[in-house]
């Protein structure tokens, strides 16, 4: 499989800290989830990977433009109705008023709540929200899609109807590239799993292996604590 | 203490009873100050917007001015803008000077810095809550700044207000380029500073608590309208 995205000796410093450090990888599986501890740098990995933070040193390279979205780990509704923040993404992008409204409904249908399209989005749970956050993202048809630790904020039912969408969009063929700290989702979502502790990363395995032989003391202790 | 209630007795007849004269003064000011309130909304706005979003030379330079000129002296202003509008200035030739358009172009350059200024604080919070959604969305700063004055159009009615209450409360300004003129360019402030140093109390004292109460009468319903918007939209 030819690499989709290439990070080249990529680092991040901030006031001095080191976030991310020289982090040289392929990403060429359609499933990649980012494993690690709290502070490892996950988060700001993906933020570098999508263009919403600028390296400090290193290059992300796309050796194909490919159109990408992203869902944060807490959705930001604007002030206006479900469908409206849905349609909003499609109105940047230039497709007309028509086409737009059609397309925004039928992605809050492929995440199960056509009826909320006229509710205001602010008003809305956290977990309707973050699923309307992912109607958002999907409408946007985008090749590839990060997610942020898309559950770590929700109620476990929530949580399992995320998942079960992000399984949805991934199986539609829009590549994923996501963070978590929860094992069990990673074994259940993951082709591959890159294992990062204190901005480096450690692993970069098939997720069968990743679990059964970790290659290093770090993601096994990691393994181990987590579950 | 008993030329106060007498004057306030008088005041509230004067109230109560209508009067043509007073009607129009108490008219006159509400026109002038809310036209320059919109005025300074249209400029104080998206320009408070960019400041807080966009990315330019000169943007904190800007940021510091603006909150400097929110407490720029409205005689300086009225003085400025004078000297602009007279008959040797620049925009002499438009014979504006003791006009209530000319009323209107000072009360809006009073009054648009502070909703700048005030704007971009609103703008600046909701920044930070949807930068990031914003830009993966591919919005560009312009755009963004658009979407999140809409966005927070309710608290924004704050900034409006806090600029009309400057507005219809300032005498330098209107004094100096409206020169108080019966009948053409008198207000509520320039009358009662008038009436007060005529020791026409009455007068003064009625359009004092119309001015007031004009002021706590919007105050209340842009209170009371923010409660509504943030049960409904959240």
């Amino acid at each position: 499989m030819a690499p989709w995205l290439r990070l080249e000796a990529l680092g991040l410093t901030e006031n001095g800290v080191r976030i991310v450090e020289d982090v040289s990888l392929k990403v060429s599986h359609g499933r990649t989830l980012i494993l690690g501890p709290n502070g490892a740098g996950k988060s700001t990995l993906l933020r570098l990977m999508h263009g919403l933070l600028r390296p400090s040193a290193g290059h992300v390279v796309w050796p194909r433009a490919l159109m990408q979205a992203m869902v944060f780990q807490r959705p930001v509704m604007l002030r206006a109705t479900a469908l409206a923040n849905i349609e909003y993404g499609l109105k940047l992008r230039g497709i007309p008023a028509e086409a737009r409204r059609r397309q925004a409904l039928a992605a809050l249908t492929r995440v199960g709540l056509p009826e909320l399209a006229a509710r205001q989005a602010r008003r809305c749970s956290g977990g309707e929200q973050q699923r309307i956050a992912l109607a958002r993202a999907w409408a946007l048809a985008p090749q590839v899609l990060f997610l942020d630790e898309p559950t770590a904020s929700l109620d476990p039912h929530s949580s399992r109807e995320v998942e079960r969408i992000i399984g949805e969009i991934a199986e539609a063929g829009t590549k994923i590239v996501m963070t978590t700290h929860n094992l069990g989702q990673a074994r259940r979502l993951a082709d591959e799993v890159i294992y990062l502790e204190e901005g480096r990363v450690l692993e970069q395995t098939p997720v069968d292996e990743f679990f059964r032989r970790p290659r290093t003391s770090a993601a096994t202790t990691f393994i181990r604590d987590e579950r | 203490m008993n030329e106060i209630s007498a004057s306030l007795a008088l005041a509230l007849d004067l109230v109560a009873g209508g009067e043509s004269r007073l009607a129009a003064i108490v008219l006159l000011s509400l026109k002038v100050s809310l036209g320059a309130t919109l005025m300074a909304c249209a400029l104080g706005m998206p320009l408070g917007a960019l400041l807080s979003v966009g990315r330019f030379p000169g943007r904190r330079v800007l940021i510091v001015l603006f909150n400097g000129l929110m407490g720029l002296p409205p005689v300086v202003v009225g003085l400025l803008v004078y000297l602009l509008l007279s008959r040797a200035g620049p925009l002499g030739q438009f014979g504006l000077l003791f006009t209530p358009t000319a009323m209107v172009i000072a009360q809006t350059v009073l009054v648009a810095p502070i909703i700048a200024a005030l704007t971009r604080q609103v703008i600046d919070d909701e920044w930070r809550e949807h930068r990031e959604q914003l830009r993966s969305l591919g919005a560009s700063r312009p755009r963004a700044a658009r979407t999140l004055l809409w966005n927070a159009r309710f608290a924004l009615t704050t900034a409006a207000l806090a600029g009309f209450g400057r507005a219809i409360a300032e005498v330098g300004a209107v004094m100096i380029v409206g020169g108080n003129i019966d009948g053409v360019t008198r207000v509520m402030t320039t009358t009662i500073a008038l009436e007060t140093s005529k020791g026409d109390l009455p007068l003064a004292l009625a359009l004092g608590v119309i001015l007031i109460t004009v002021v706590l009468t919007l105050n209340a319903g842009a209170y009371l309208l923010r409660q509504w918007a943030e049960r409904r939209w959240g």
